[in-house]
């Protein structure tokens, strides 16, 4: 490849011998809790990035002490399923070195946050004790492979589970040097090992990858690289819809860069499956923009060069057709509160983590309720999209003492919880998020009472409205699909974006610049006002606002 | 004290301008044994040149001198006592060689005719670390007779220390067993030496004019001590004006340590890397106020001291020592409480658990434990005076102009607080914008750096030890000096009290710092601390060593200094294939030729 400019992380990227760079080094300088710079964008293709608490940055900075440098552990969990035993682990992984949280994430993974460089490699070196990895977590390559967790009534969800895993484990990088730094595994001589799908640079920049099941659009499959929209057919898995193209990050004031729902771009079988999602990351690979980072995504590549050119590409590299899109129908995105049985006559339930933030902390003991549930429980437990946790396979018969400890340790919010709280997802942003240039996840509450008291005045309490809020345009809590979105601009400053359906096929549009909580009150209230006059039967607030022309048309994903 | 910025006074000499501008240069920044070499030097030009003055030189040490005054002292009052006296004797012709206890030559001493001996007591009853030599020389088994000896000893100490004086002490009765005789009784000072000192200043000079006849006439070239120019001193200190008073470590369960940055414009102050700042502070109100409620005064007491009256809340918050209990004082609550516990305490053996009580005990403790009648002028009498805290100078003038920065930890903070309340630390920590801050500089010849710039420095400093390293390095940066430069530290949480781990990490980035070598003591399971870091990195500094470094220790003094020099002796041990006594005595050379100094509290 002829490339021209190349961005620094590529050339970091390439000197790093498969990734491992100066790490040993930068862990074992006592001087600093930072790593060397060119290591900090090395260890994200690990699972990890390195933070700080930028609470007491300006503190530290007046007492001649370096920013408290932490590391936040991102897990590698296909679909986001995981044993009793391994949430166990990461429990007390999370008292004994994290910072006494566990972090669900939109992405069905755990994270750790602060733990210290000192104690990094025994952290890991825990978590992959127990059979939770976190390669390729971040970094530019695919990350965790999302599938959804709320089809329990059908027996293809454990097939979809499956190829989330294979999927995943089809795509990480082959370089041993996790295992050299983290595991002390045997030294690789050279350190150059062949990386067939990814050589030696990796892709251009981050890569995501879903599943969905229909009729519920848990994982926003639009919003990603690499989709697959699963076609159940007398109850068995025929295959899946392809959506390529798909992302969500944007840079304030670039107009360059956009949120972009993928395109739908045909049918292919489960055989099918792995060798055309190795045809798109290696399509990426060849043709993603190397010289310009804001620029890197899949979504760039393909509106630049055509959804045709791309489909010709991946044919070509696979070797296999695609066929003609199949029928399919979503109805929602959100989660299914409380209990429902499975297919196979074992039961799950769905609880409500604000924030995915698994905490003891304001009279409710998140952390030591589920603890206590991972030890009783025989089933699993299921990361979901938006945050929550599903507590699934349990027996009929251990239902009522599970209810219990939901009850004893505060686990029932999602009983009481108004709906637009019980909906809302937040990104981590302040404090350890560098990247976040407001409050997200510590704003999540207050805020959403704020507008939900606001939506009473207007009678519409306990409507349910789909918010979201992002600490930067980044959008790890996919703002841009919700009905409301507030992303982060500066310190209590917020675009407000308006207008995403219910389904996660249609992105919202930004209303509104950098305002003050005052400022997104003031402006929704007409809006709420109008929606509440004006509405038809059940009619979402997104939906009201594109029918009335208080918001332009646009056309929902899928639509081709 | 002839520091930089002496000053020529013109009219005592017939030179021109030009040779008093060469002259006033010549001796700037000189210390006494130079400034005495040069006038021997100037007298041997003239011997040269035909006269008849004799040539004192502290090199070539002169046995048939007169009188020798030996002093030894960490901080340097003795310094100041002995180079009183000897100008003294000086101008009335009285012929006496002034000479630090390390350079005193051992083998002269059975030769030696009057000795007056000025010795600092520190820490666990140690000598100061250059006197070491001597004193080891002296309470030897083979230590030499001394029968024609006359002697006369003033011990400095500080009575806050249960081995109160013990050097001096020990020096006065050894000098009695090997048959020397005694001049006049020994003088024993507390930190507020100076009228005792002046005292036994002048029976020294009186002794020594009584036995002038005996002796030739003087045919010595009398100069008239160089005039300094007025400066300030402990008892006239300068108001500096605070610029910053900064928190530089975080959280509750380390202490409070403080950077602190005065200004010196205007001063005409100078300072060298390694000199001490002496503060002149006030009490703790709410200390002051505790003691009045606990010894039930009001304050307003009249009590009249040194000739001057001042109600008592007044003297107890500008004038006397509340935050500090001293040995005396415990007798004095014995006596006057009747406590069978206090009376205990002093009684010999139990010379740790008072040390332990000490540390733990202040006046309103005593006050409230061990209740007795007090009226304000016992009270006002049964303390000390407060004397002025030193801190070592954190910076180097070359890197902050007319400024001077200091590195304080707050006693009463941290979760090993004691319950003795720095005075000078508290009253620096709590001092706000612009405050006024009276200091004078206390010059520390001993723990100076190397006059060769490309000699590699090993700097020990724990804690707020690390101070007048920040300092070193601030003028090996600024002068370019070549030599290697590394620094052991340790603090408790790498997080919380790793002093100026910031401007490590740019002189490490740098250049200017070599390596840096951290021990953090509760970090992980098995506190670790500077002396396993030294001991782990033994090889290295072996070779250090061997290649010419010069070595500093700065911070506490009975725990960390012992503990590192053991840590010394051992890496000479392993790594020099020494036997541990020859490894030792390698180490004490060290000390002997200024390459391993401590600045230690």
């Amino acid at each position: 490849m002829a490339a021209p400019a190349t961005s620094p992380v590529e050339r970091i990227k390439a000197a790093s011998r498969r990734l491992r760079g100066t790490i040993v080094e930068s862990l074992a300088d006592p001087v600093t809790g930072a790593l060397r710079e060119d290591d900090q964008q090395l260890i994200k293709f690990h699972g990890t990035y390195q933070q700080d608490d930028r609470d007491i940055r300006e503190e530290r900075r007046l007492a001649k002490l370096e920013p408290a440098y932490s590391f936040m552990i991102r897990t590698r969990l296909p679909g986001g399923v995981c044993t009793p035993a391994q949430w166990l682990v990461l429990d007390g992984l999370a008292g004994r070195y994290g910072n006494g949280t566990l972090r669900l994430t939109s992405r069905q993974a755990f994270q750790l946050h602060g733990v210290i460089k000192r104690e990094l490699k025994e952290t890991i070196a825990a978590m992959n004790a127990a059979l939770i990895d976190s390669i390729a977590a971040c970094g530019d390559v695919n990350r965790n492979v999302l599938a959804s967790v709320n089809a329990p009534e059908s027996p293809a969800h454990a097939e979809i589970q499956r190829w989330a895993a294979r999927l995943s484990e089809h795509l990480l990088p082959r370089t041993r040097a996790y295992h050299e730094i983290w595991l002390d595994g045997e030294k690789v001589a050279g350190g150059e090992e062949a990386e067939p799908v990814y050589g030696p640079t990796y892709l251009p920049r981050k890569f995501k990858a879903a599943i969905a099941v229909p009729p519920v659009n848990d994982v926003d499959v639009f919003a990603h690289d690499l989709g697959f929209i699963a076609i159940v057919e007398e109850g068995r898995l025929a295959g899946f819809n392809l959506t390529v193209g798909g992302g969500l990050g944007a840079t304030h004031g670039d107009p360059a860069t956009y949120p972009r729902l993928a395109d739908l771009a045909g049918f292919l079988t489960p055989e099918q499956l792995l060798p055309i999602a190795e045809a798109v990351v290696t399509t990426q690979r060849d043709f993603g923009d190397r010289g310009e980072r804001k620029h890197a995504r899949l979504k760039y590549t393909i509106a630049d060069r055509g959804l045709d050119w791309f489909t010709a590409e991946i044919t070509r590299r696979s070797g296999t057709a695609l066929q003609a899109p199949r029928r399919f129908e979503f109805t929602s995105t959100g989660d299914r509160y409380g209990w429902s049985e499975g297919h196979d006559g074992r039961w799950q339930l769905t609880l409500h983590i604000e924030s995915g933030r698994v905490v003891d902390r304001d009279g409710r003991q998140l952390r030591a309720g589920l603890a206590r549930i991972a030890g009783m429980h025989r089933g699993n437990f299921r990361l979901t999209p938006n945050q929550n946790l599903i507590i699934a396979g349990v027996e009929s018969t251990e239902r009522a003492g599970i209810d219990a400890l939901v009850e004893k340790y505060g686990l029932d919010d999602f009983r009481s919880a108004r709906p637009i709280r019980r909906e809302a997802l937040a990104c981590v942003a302040m404090p350890t998020c560098p990247l976040a240039m407001a409050e997200a996840e510590r704003y999540l509450p207050a805020v959403s009472s704020a507008l939900d008291e606001l939506m009473e005045e207007y009678g519409l309490g306990g409507e349910p409205i789909l918010f979201r809020i992002s600490g930067c345009p980044n959008g790890c809590s996919r703002p841009y699909l919700a009905e409301i979105a507030l992303v982060g601009k500066a310190p209590g400053r917020y675009n407000l974006h308006l207008g995403g359906d219910r389904k996660g096929l249609r992105l919202n549009q930004l209303y509104r610049e950098n305002l003050d909580e005052r400022g997104f009150l003031d402006a929704l209230s007409p809006l709420f006002s109008a929606w509440a006059g004006e509405r038809q039967v059940n009619e979402a607030f997104g939906d009201f606002l594109h029918r009335s022309g208080l918001l332009r048309a646009t056309a929902p994903a899928g639509s081709a | 004290m002839a520091s930089a910025g002496a000053a020529v006074q013109t009219q005592a000499f017939p030179l021109d301008a030009e040779r008093v501008e060469l002259l006033s240069r010549l001796v700037e920044g000189l210390d006494v044994s130079t400034l005495q070499w040069l006038s021997g030097y100037a007298a041997g030009l003239a011997v040269a040149q035909g006269g008849t003055v004799r040539v004192l030189s502290a090199t070539e040490p002169d046995i048939s001198a007169f009188a020798t005054i030996v002093h030894g002292s960490q901080t340097g009052n003795g310094r100041r006592i002995a180079e009183a006296l000897a100008a003294k004797l000086q101008v009335q012709g009285i012929q006496a060689r002034l000479l630090r206890a390390g350079e005193y030559p051992l083998r002269e001493l059975g030769r030696e005719r009057r000795l007056f001996v000025v010795m600092s007591t520190h820490g666990d009853g140690d000598p100061p670390d250059d006197a070491r030599a001597f004193t080891d020389f002296l309470f030897a088994r083979r230590a030499p007779r001394l029968s024609s000896l006359e002697f006369a000893v003033l011990a400095l100490g500080d009575s806050s220390y249960p081995k109160y004086c013990e050097i001096g002490r020990r020096i006065d009765e050894r000098l009695g067993e090997l048959g020397a005789s005694r001049l006049f009784a020994r003088v024993d000072c507390d930190v507020d030496f100076e009228a005792g000192a002046a005292d036994w200043s002048e029976r020294a000079f009186e002794a020594l004019e009584q036995a002038r006849p005996a002796l030739a006439p003087a045919r010595v070239a009398t100069l008239r001590p160089v005039a300094v120019a007025p400066s300030w001193s402990r008892e006239r200190p300068f108001t500096a004006e605070l610029l910053a008073n900064q928190r530089i470590s975080i959280g509750d369960d380390v202490r409070d340590v403080r950077h602190i940055e005065l200004s010196l414009a205007g001063s005409g102050l100078h300072y060298e890397p390694g000199d001490a700042l002496g503060v002149i502070a006030e009490n703790p109100s709410q200390t002051v106020e505790a003691v009045l409620a606990a010894a039930k005064l009001t304050g307003s007491e009249p009590i009249k001291r040194n000739g001057s009256s001042r109600g008592l809340a007044d003297w107890l918050r500008s004038g006397l020592e509340i935050t500090r209990v001293t040995r005396p004082l415990i007798g004095k609550f014995a006596d006057r409480s009747g406590s069978a516990e206090l009376s205990a305490l002093l009684r010999p053996g139990n010379e740790t658990s008072l040390r332990d009580f000490m540390t733990r005990t202040q006046l309103v403790d005593l006050l409230e434990r061990y209740p007795a009648d007090w009226d304000a002028p016992a009270l006002a009498g049964a303390l000390r005076p407060l004397v002025p805290r030193l801190y070592s100078i954190a910076s180097s003038a070359k890197e902050v102009g007319d400024e001077v920065h200091l590195t304080v930890a707050r006693l009463d903070s941290g979760d090993d607080r004691s319950s003795r309340a720095g005075a000078a630390s508290h009253f620096l920590a709590t001092r706000g914008d612009a405050a006024e801050v009276p200091v004078y500089v206390e010059p520390n010849p001993r723990f100076r750096l190397p006059t060769d710039s490309s000699r590699d420095l090993i700097m020990i400093g724990p804690g707020t030890g690390v101070a007048p390293f920040r300092g070193f390095l601030q003028e090996r940066a600024a002068i370019g000096a070549a030599g290697r430069n590394w620094l052991v530290f340790g603090a408790r949480h790498f997080a919380s009290d790793f002093l100026y781990q910031i401007e490590w990490q740019r002189a490490l980035k740098r250049g200017v710092l070599t390596r840096l070598d951290l021990a953090f003591s509760r970090d992980n399971g098995q506190r670790v601390y500077v002396q396993q870091r030294m001991a782990e990195a033994g090889r290295e500094l072996y070779d250090w060593i061997e290649s010419g470094a010069s070595i500093y220790v700065c911070g506490d003094a009975t725990r960390m200094a012992p503990d590192v020099h053991a840590a010394l002796v051992s890496v000479i041990e392993r790594h020099g294939a020494l036997p541990a006594d020859a490894a030792r005595e390698r180490l004490d050379r060290l000390g002997a030729e200024g390459r391993y100094l401590r600045d230690v509290y």
